[in-house]
């Protein structure tokens, strides 16, 4: 096939990925049902190699399908599928327009080492220790960081701007969101890595994807034997080497009419620059070619393999010890282990398999789930946390769990949730507006889905909130609506396993309706 | 004193309406059945929530005493709760719908509903069935859960609440229908007409720290004061309040207030759950400040057993 129209296809093929997952995470009104973004995200390597290992059942293996869809075409992935390569096409056309004159690939020698080494360091971390390597380069998680991060506040204000606008004329169809941001700290990590790649793209193509990027490599190793491939034909190629000037790969060799099939992301853009119509992508026919190898250079990396194993290990030595069940509070509001969203199971579970995509985090309708600094100690940078002073968990909502693309809030259903205790309530009377300012207050126990703070009788005809741990479910709604600052009077401590609550007792109305007005 | 201050919200067109029923002369303005006479409130028992509210609201001389051709409406529901009708936590939407129909049948330009719910805004909108039968019965439902709706108004004469920020709807609507449903509240014992404006404005954190009888009994000084109060008592929620935790927290009591005296009808509502009008401390304190009366016997009520 020589046609331009695969170019054209790619195009408008990953546009539409694109603008689809685009519109994922910028869904103010929750619009877009769950069902169609899990569809979306069946298809995303590392997040359903994960699932799949989490389940073990074959619904979930997507990353299956990517790899027949590899052995078959290519690193069509890369081009067609991958959010964060797209964006990176994107970005390099922009680059290409501001520096068209300068700008020329060419071909590059692979940056090997780096790119086997990283592979080999996150396989081996993932499989030993856990996703640490694969929160930092999964490619779709990165991508989300930067749509949660930096993309949605921009689309907030572009939409509380409309929406402001609209108002004026008396249309309330938007809805006002307020901007608040994260912890300055959980930035530093997609800023690295916007800049990294923001850069990188600008100006060297799909580098980021050939050097960095795990899913690039061990899908660049698969395409090894793809049947269908770029291909030169040696007798109408002219050698004008304008393919590999436009290669955003650097992966063509047109001295050797050579095209690197690890680095190719099948873009087709060669086809359609080759004034000689010598580029088609085709069917691969198998050249009899002795193998290359450098045992100095194997040597290498696996040396650097054995050495990089002892990263993991002083990782974990500064971890800060996600602690276990704790009894008794006490009086400080001092939250001695976080609250892990609902569906995580326990903190351990839920930590072995988010990747810090940031889904939730974007789709979360109250915005009670924050991006965590050191609260799981630092391995969990920027895995979604429970925080009570920004929302509450909405008692009859179930979205972070029913959209987790790696299944590391497992799905629950609503009646599950309803009993599925997050973190146990505490009450800190010296804390409470009843106790010091002797006025009625009650925010806790009004906004308790479960009574599990209810009011007892306190001096004259006040009441003070009482708790019942045993109904909690630690959905927040008591330390959020409390008004005490700084400390609040009633907070939820984390249940570093999740446990299930009792039911809210509730017996038959007793109360006389009065069959006259009693007034 | 209720009058004038009734008098004084009822603004252009509006004042001839009421003028007309302060006098007692509804028959000028009158199609349907002239009422009557003047009632203080009409209280009726023991049909649906909308035939309720037609009967109740002709005796009052029909929705067009309230609301004038033209105007703007706020219709103020309770839709505080991310919970199904039948918990009776939020208004019923049947009696939401028929309200804002009478509402636009009365001439109204256009009718408005939104409440600063506690849990999640739009999931209470949607899961209380209010939004979709405001919708449908032509009013426009406007989000609450920014505080970018609200501003900041001075409520003169009161004790704590001097400042408070109100949804800006309520600034740009000509008529305010008080729409709460009668329900246990664990912190005021009981939520109705005063207590539902909890709903229309933005920072209850301070109120709550702020001695929260009297901010919701100073609240009731504020200009733009409902000119009307239809307390839903149809699915009553006796304990457990205000959010409730099961069905079995509700009676059927069947039953409508609608008066446009708010202190007469919270303690028309305490005789209903059977508590002492004074240990809901922000009913006296409103009666106190000359927001109504809390001596009901002396009314002019309509009672009205279906």
């Amino acid at each position: 096939m020589k046609t331009p129209f695969l170019r054209k296809f790619r195009i408008l093929f990953s546009a539409v990925v694109f603008i689809c997952f685009f519109l994922v995470f910028v869904d103010l009104k929750n619009l877009i049902p769950v069902n169609y973004i899990n569809i979306l995200l069946s298809l995303q390597f590392i997040p359903s190699l994960l699932k799949f290992f989490d389940l073990r059942t074959f619904i979930t293996a997507g990353f299956i399908a990517v790899l027949i869809l590899t052995l078959l075409t290519g690193r069509t992935y890369c081009s067609f599928l991958c959010p964060l390569g797209i964006g990176q096409d994107f970005f390099s056309r922009i680059g290409g327009r501001i520096r068209k004159k300068f700008r020329r690939y060419g071909y590059k020698k692979p940056f090997t080492v780096i790119r086997y080494t990283l592979l080999g360091i996150t396989a081996v971390i993932t499989l030993i220790w856990g996703v640490y390597m694969l929160t930092l380069l999964d490619p779709y998680s990165i991508f989300g960081r930067f749509m949660t991060y930096f993309v949605k506040p921009v689309v907030i204000v572009i939409n509380n701007f409309a929406e402001g606008i609209l108002a004026k004329f008396d249309i309330y169809s938007l809805i006002h969101v307020p901007v608040l941001g994260f912890k300055p700290f959980v930035y530093i990590v997609p800023a690295v890595f916007a800049l990294l790649i923001g850069g990188l793209s600008l100006t060297k193509g799909r580098l980021y994807c050939n050097m960095i990027c795990p899913v690039g490599t061990l899908l660049g190793l698969f395409s090894k034997l793809s049947l269908f491939r770029i291909r030169i034909d040696e007798s109408t190629c002219t050698r004008c080497g304008r393919c590999s000037i436009g290669c955003k790969s650097s992966c063509i060799d047109f001295l050797r009419y050579d095209i690197d099939v690890t680095r190719c992301v099948d873009c087709f853009n060669c086809i359609k620059i080759c004034p000689d119509k010598a580029i088609s992508y085709s069917l691969v026919r198998l050249k009899k070619k002795t193998p290359e190898t450098d045992p100095g250079r194997r040597r290498f990396v696996a040396g650097s393999l054995l050495l990089l194993l002892g990263i993991p290990t002083v990782l974990r030595g500064q971890e800060k010890k996600v602690p276990k069940a704790t009894k008794q509070s006490t009086v400080k509001e001092d939250k001695t282990c976080p609250v892990c969203p609902p569906g995580g199971i326990s903190i351990e579970d839920f930590q072995q398999d988010c990747t810090a995509c940031s889904l939730c985090i974007s789709n979360c309708p109250t915005g009670v789930l924050q991006p965590a600094w050191l609260e799981y100690g630092v391995s969990g940078i920027m895995q979604p946390v429970m925080d009570y002073h920004r929302g509450f968990c909405n008692y009859n909502c179930t979205k972070c769990t029913e959209i987790c693309p790696t299944n590391a809030l497992h799905p629950l259903v609503l009646e599950a949730k309803k009993l599925t205790q997050l973190g146990q309530v505490h009450f800190i009377k010296d804390n409470c507006i009843v106790k010091n300012e002797k006025t009625a207050c009650g925010a806790c126990s009004e906004s308790c889905p479960t009574k599990a703070v209810y009011m007892v009788p306190y001096e004259g005809d006040l009441v003070i909130p009482e708790t019942n741990p045993e109904i909690c479910i630690g959905c927040g709604q008591c330390e959020y609506s409390c008004p005490t600052t700084p400390y609040k009077a009633i907070f939820v401590n984390g249940n570093p396993v999740h446990q299930v609550a009792k039911k809210p007792e509730s017996t038959e109305a007793e109360i006389a309706i009065p069959d006259e007005f009693p007034f | 004193m209720k009058r004038r201050d009734f008098l004084k919200t009822s603004a252009g067109a509006g004042l001839m309406a009421g003028a007309a029923f302060r006098l007692g002369r509804y028959d000028n303005l009158m199609t349907s059945r002239a009422g009557n006479a003047k009632y203080d409130m009409v209280a009726i028992k023991g049909g649906s929530p909308e035939a309720m509210f037609d009967l109740g609201i002709q005796e009052l001389g029909g929705m067009k005493t309230f609301v004038s051709k033209g105007q703007k409406v706020l219709v103020k529901p309770n839709i505080g709760w991310d919970v199904v009708p039948e918990f009776g936590a939020c208004t019923n939407p049947l009696l939401v719908a028929r309200v804002i129909e009478h509402v636009l049948r009365a001439g109204a330009k256009e009718v408005y509903v939104f409440d600063n719910s506690v849990d999640y805004g739009p999931s209470c909108y949607k899961t209380s069935g209010i939004e979709r039968a405001a919708k449908n019965a032509g009013a426009k439902v406007v989000p609450a859960h920014s505080e970018r709706y609200y501003q900041q108004v001075e409520i003169p004469g009161a004790v704590v609440l001097k400042k408070v920020k109100v949804h800006e709807v309520l600034l740009n609507t000509d008529v305010f229908i008080n729409l709460p449903i009668l329900k246990d509240h664990d912190t005021t014992r009981m939520t109705a007409c005063l207590k539902n404006m909890m709903g229309v404005i933005w920072d209850r954190k301070w109120w709550h720290s702020n001695n929260l009888d009297q901010c919701i009994a100073d609240y009731g000084l504020f200009e733009k004061k409902p000119s009307l109060h239809i307390l839903d008592c149809y699915n009553v929620m006796f304990r457990n309040g205000p959010r409730g935790i099961s069905k079995q927290d509700v009676v059927q009591m069947k039953s409508q207030i609608i008066t446009t005296d708010w202190v007469a009808g919270d303690t028309a509502a305490t005789r209903l759950l059977g508590i002492e009008t004074s240990r809901i401390a922000h009913v006296p304190l409103a009666s106190k400040l000359g927001l109504g009366t809390m001596n009901i016997d002396a009314l002019n009520i309509k009672r009205i057993q279906m």
